[in-house]
């Protein structure tokens, strides 16, 4: 069964509940509801089998994993699987007492998402009154235990103006790695995009910025970019790989190559519930589906980078061509790449300035300062 | 970028583990979002990075193992802790 290398990391989607409403959120539209979670011992059987097929690396995510009242035996089962573990939280539900339980069970890493340096607006991003003061209590808590922490930032309109100041604050709150992740759109982002998407100035200005911002944090902060591909001219070389580094488990159990891959109609997944992992990851239809060269078209079939970036995304291929199979149109090879910048463009001058919160019924109204 | 300045008793940063990988077959640093496959030399010279040995006791201990001229490898663990201090992975 070794034809297909083994992953190195595993997204574990452990809830979709959530206390906050990030209107980019990574969760699909339909979420999964909690009577259909995965249960402690079934968490604890997939990290055991991953260890063992090679992954090295676990991201415990959501939804909010502190949503779930058995986070901590789920951190200690993926520790004693010998995976490094990686919390990915919003902070809410998690006290300096809990943490400490997480750190003691395992945990080596902590990952805190903010949404801005200005509270007023981090929160209405949110959804969540009181959230950006929480964060920094928390992010004070994961530094004072000695736990090294990662500030995740998504840039979208109303806070890319704040690029230069969110990284200097995340170096304020104590992180030793920050990343800047311009917004990618599926899911609910796509769902908000004209509310989310900058403009080409700004984003021009965003990436000019990046190298000062590098050079002030040099030898202290580490700073990974994931690009605003709308605007990019070659494509990210989306999860490493359909099916090549890593694989994500859904709150249910179904395995997915990426975390948008249900967007994509027609693909079979498997569930733990009736697969072995490193069946799942070798034989599934929707692993095998993307994975390699074969089932690319052209112009990506023949071209000197299929190895390098895949082709892009597959996600956002269908969202914007309709067809997964096609180049994603970040790349200025594929012939939709001129359609992709014009809905930027027009994404962009919309200034729609209500989000769309997942779970909520109503639209909040927001300004950019 | 400035030259990063080595630390006295070089110890892997928070956060940052040394793994012994089975499916692999082979040592790799561990640190959040990274997998780093650490060869051969690497991984002796960052096994030996506890916070207790002083950088010349490794160059010593690695002149034994590798039976290697003492300045050579003073040099290339030099090189190598330079890098791993700008990346974050070792510390003071």
């Amino acid at each position: 069964m070794n034809r297909v290398p083994a992953p190195l990391g595993l997204l574990a989607e452990l809830t979709h509940r959530c206390p906050l409403a990030c209107p980019y959120c990574s969760n699909p539209l339909a979420l999964d509801d909690r009577t259909a979670e995965l249960d402690t011992a079934a968490w604890a059987r997939v990290f055991r089998e991953a260890a063992a097929m090679g992954v090295l690396q676990v991201h415990l995510s959501g939804g909010e994993p502190a949503s779930r009242r058995d986070l901590q035996e789920i951190t200690a089962a993926a520790s004693q699987a010998g995976l490094y573990t990686n919390l990915i939280t919003s902070a809410i539900g998690l006290d300096a007492g809990r943490l400490q339980r997480l750190q003691a069970a395992g945990l080596d890493h902590v990952q805190l998402s903010i949404q801005d340096i200005d509270p007023e607006l981090a929160d209405r991003i949110a959804g969540y009154d009181g959230a950006h003061v929480r964060k920094q209590a928390f992010a004070a808590s994961v530094v004072g235990l000695g736990l090294p922490l990662t500030v995740n930032a998504v840039i979208h309109r109303a806070n890319i103006a704040h690029l230069s100041e969110l990284v200097d604050y995340a170096a304020s709150l104590g992180a030793g790695r920050v990343e800047i992740a311009h917004a990618q759109y599926y899911g609910w982002a796509l769902r908000n995009r004209d509310a989310l998407m900058p403009t080409r100035e700004q984003i021009d200005r965003a990436m000019q910025q990046m190298e000062a911002i590098q050079a002030r944090h040099a030898g202290r902060l580490l700073i990974d970019l994931v690009i605003p591909d709308y605007y990019a001219s070659r494509p990210k070389p989306c999860v490493g790989g359909w099916g090549m580094r890593s694989l994500n488990v859904t709150p249910s159990g179904l395995v997915l190559p990426c975390h948008a891959a249900q967007t994509i109609p027609n693909l079979e997944f498997w569930s733990v519930r009736d697969h072995a992992l490193a069946d799942i990851w070798s034989n599934s239809p929707a692993f095998e589906a993307f994975r390699g060269t074969a089932w690319m078209k052209e112009p990506c079939r023949s071209c000197e980078f299929r190895e390098r970036d895949f082709g892009g995304c597959r996600c956002q291929a269908l969202a914007i061509t309709g067809d997964a199979a096609a180049t994603d149109p970040s790349c200025d090879l594929s012939p939709h790449h001129a359609r992709l910048l014009a809905l930027a463009e027009q994404a962009a001058a919309v200034q729609e300035t209500q989000y769309a919160y997942r779970g909520r019924s109503t639209v909040i109204p927001f300004s950019v300062g | 970028m400035p030259e990063p300045v080595l630390p006295e008793r070089p110890k892997l940063a928070p956060g940052v583990r040394l793994h012994f990988d089975a499916t692999r077959n082979a040592w790799v640093l561990l640190s959040p979002e990274r997998v780093i496959e650490a060869e051969g030399p690497a991984s002796e010279i960052l096994r030996r990075c506890d916070g207790t040995r002083t950088l010349g006791e490794i160059v010593d201990e690695l002149a034994a193992v590798f039976a290697a001229d003492r300045e050579l490898i003073a040099g290339d663990v030099a090189e190598m802790m330079a890098e791993l201090v700008a990346k974050r992975l070792v510390v003071a």
